[in-house]
């Protein structure tokens, strides 16, 4: 199987196979960065109703093109019916939400229910009729690639590429409303515009990936990456491309595991390949991830022990708390019977004199933000000037030692 | 009105009215929470606690099923909080991300296992089997009091009747502190209400909501119910509740109308076959609100402008 994998991934399973992947890929990097400006708008969401609203038009479609006497799967058909039901269900939610007290969830929640209820209606009365050559019409459900015909995965690498064009023209404008809407506005970018081009893009990128993963699983596309691309960075224009990698990265490899075994349809593989991006940046990425969470947390725990440790030195009290005992121990501060080695004496004698400018320096700056820069852990040194400090150690007096 | 009514609609329709109003209860609580999508996402995890239970049991019976549905649900719930917690990311994204996910493995397991043969695939699972659950031994009226034909009911009819009970019950009995830690979380607190137990109780009862009436009716009907009928209702009145009178009968009234379009429309309308059940239940509900949208009295936000 790992050779087929292999195959798969540089592409040389087969042109259809190959061009699945490529516009897996593409669709993916659309995806993945259109849904960020959705989240950056907290919107994320919307993308659901979006794709609810996506199954009566394909019915409805199929019924038009079948009652002109045409083949009722012709996929650009279908995209376009799709299309124009997504967008009236974006344009309710909006209008819901604008024109009633109801909050935007119970409008998101209500449009992607009510369509899909009717999409469904309209399959069943697909299924009744006679001629249309209905089969494979559920696939829009849950994506098929199985299907798919050299026709198809065109329409899907074209359209995924498109997107991904659009995205790079209108990266900035819609970055700005995204981040900051009134700024935007005052910057002179219309932003009603903006947030109807957003939808549009959020629009074309559920519609053409709704052969490839389904309308229920294009909702994971849209949301995962930008959510996996936000641990990483702190800076939107980041998010952006990198929710887009990430979201072309899963699609890509995602449709080459696909396409190596028999059993593994496509969409729901895509949507677990980019999961487990997901809990990978959870876990591991730096700052905002778990493990670097747990090491902050265990750097500051060590650095109060060392800190206390010192004081009691300083003191001369005796230390009785494990940690603090091994942590002074590790650095060579105190020996095995707990006595201070000079090195310790030295620091502890510090780590007082420092307690001691602080306590005047919060006097002495009571209303100033120096004052709350005291959490018993920051030197000195590195808020106040070397003036100021010697201003200080003229009150206290000169440096005590401590004793061994 | 006959005989024919009895052995083929009553049931499915009496369930249908059962799941629409289970569900209608916790969404009026839901909706104001600002947590209408909470019925979205436990319906959409359902499916893989169901496969797992199957998976595990090898047989598809109520009980492992509902058991698997109610864990997945709860797991569902636990990984959003933690991602909420953890990553500090806004709760839709993070429910987005569980969910689909959730989602996306149950179907992969569903299409790895040999399900085929048993009565479990997605389309099932979405759109429900309302018009199969059938009172096979009714002959009329009459069997209502006929003690071997009341035997042969659909299981599903008292088990939806025993979750709509409970659910009322519930609401009834922690009528107080549901209102309150909903209306204004930090004066519940302060007399004395455990407001993070009630929100947690609240999703558990929206997902015990969701896993019985999912049996029955399909996950489609309970992402409509647990929106739509409080929704209109919300825009009927300001009293909760009023609100809840209204979302009840707006629920039955949905159930009883979709059921009846969907099984006597296309007939009227002169096509042969009926149509899903579950969908028509749901656009009508749908069409309910889009009515309140337009001329409820109480729909305009407060201090809107008259007439925009």
């Amino acid at each position: 199987m790992s050779s087929i994998f292999l195959d798969a991934l540089i592409l040389q399973s087969g042109y259809n196979a190959a061009l699945v992947a490529l516009g897996a890929a593409l669709l993916g990097i659309a995806a993945g960065s259109g849904g960020t400006f959705l989240f950056l708008r907290k919107r994320a969401l919307v993308s659901d109703a979006a794709a609810h609203a996506t199954l009566p038009g394909v019915g409805l479609a199929f019924m038009i093109m079948v009652a002109f006497g045409g083949d009722g799967r012709n996929l650009i058909g279908l995209l376009l019916g799709s299309a124009a039901t997504a967008g009236l269900g974006l344009l309710a939610v909006e209008w819901i939400t604008q024109r009633t007290r109801l909050a935007e969830d119970a409008a998101i929640g209500a449009v992607l229910s009510v369509f899909f209820g009717v999409g469904i209606v309209l399959l069943t009365i697909i299924q009744s009729m006679s001629s249309g050559n209905q089969a494979g019409l559920e696939g829009f459900l849950l994506g098929s690639t199985a299907g798919m015909l050299f026709r198809d995965a065109v329409v899907i690498a074209v359209g995924g590429a498109v997107a991904v064009a659009l995205i790079v023209l209108l990266r900035r404008p819609m970055t700005l409303v995204a981040f900051d809407t009134e700024f935007a506005a005052t910057a002179g970018i219309n932003v009603r515009r903006m947030d109807l081009a957003m939808m549009g893009l959020v629009m074309a990128v559920t519609v053409i990936g709704l052969k490839l993963v389904g309308l229920i699983l294009i909702v994971a596309m849209l949301i995962i990456p930008p959510v996996t691309a936000r641990f990483w960075t702190e800076r939107t224009d980041r998010v952006i491309w990198i929710g887009g990698a990430v979201g072309g990265v899963s699609g890509y490899v995602g449709a080459a595991i696909s396409a190596s075994a028999p059993n593994l349809p496509t969409g729901p593989i895509i949507v677990l390949v980019s999961f487990g991006l997901f809990v990978l940046s959870l876990l591991f990425a730096p700052r905002r991830g778990m493990l670097a969470a747990l090491f902050r947390r265990r750097r500051f725990q060590l650095r109060v022990h060392r800190r206390q440790g010192l004081l009691a030195l300083a003191h001369g009290e005796p230390i009785f708390d494990q940690l603090t005992l091994s942590v002074l121990r590790r650095e060579g501060l105190i020996r095995q019977d707990q006595v201070p080695t000079e090195k310790g004496r030295a620091k502890a004698a510090k780590a007082l004199r420092d307690e001691k400018r602080w306590a005047v320096a919060r006097q002495l700056y009571a209303d100033e933000a120096v004052a709350a820069r005291y959490d018993g852990l920051t030197p000195i040194e590195t808020v106040l000037t070397r003036d100021e400090i010697a201003e200080i150690d003229r009150v206290i007096g000169p440096p005590t030692a401590v004793m061994g | 009105m006959g005989a024919e009514f009895v052995q083929l609609s009553l049931t499915p329709l009496l369930i249908g009215i059962l799941a629409a109003i289970a569900c209608a209860l916790p969404g009026n609580f839901l909706i104001l929470r600002r947590q209408a999508l909470i019925g979205d996402a436990i319906s959409h995890v359902v499916l893989p606690g169901i496969v797992v239970a199957f998976l595990i049991t090898g047989v598809v019976s109520t009980w492992p099923m509902l058991l698997g549905a109610a864990g997945a649900a709860i797991v569902a719930v636990i990984i959003i909080e933690a991602i909420k917690r953890i990553g500090k990311i806004e709760p839709g994204a993070a429910m987005g991300v569980t969910f689909t996910s959730l989602f996306a493995g149950g179907v992969l397991l569903l299409e790895q296992s040999d399900t085929s043969a048993v009565h479990l695939d997605v389309e099932h699972a979405l759109y429900g089997n309302l018009e199969s659950l059938i009172w096979l031994s009714a002959e009329g009226w009459s069997s209502l009091t006929d003690a071997t034909a009341l035997a042969d009911l659909p299981p599903e009819l008292f088990r939806m009747a025993a979750a709509a009970g409970l659910i009322a019950l519930l609401t009834l009995i922690f009528w107080r502190p549901l209102k309150l830690s909903t209306f204004d979380e930090g004066f519940a607190s302060a007399v004395g209400i455990p407001t993070a137990a009630v929100s947690l109780g609240l999703v558990v009862v929206a997902a015990v909501a969701a896993v019985a009436a999912f049996d029955a009716v399909g996950s489609i009907i309970v992402i409509a119910m647990f929106i739509c009928p409080p929704a209109a209702a919300r825009l009927m009145t300001n009293r909760l509740e009023a609100q809840i009178g209204w979302s009840v009968a707006f629920a039955a009234l949905s159930a009883v109308l979709g059921y009846v379009l969907a099984g006597y429309g296309p007939l009227w309308l002169g096509a042969d076959n009926a149509v899903s059940a579950a969908g028509m239940i749901a656009t009508v509900s749908g069409i309910i609100l889009a009515l309140a949208c337009l001329f409820a009295p109480h729909r305009a936000r407060i201090g809107a402008p008259r007439g925009a």
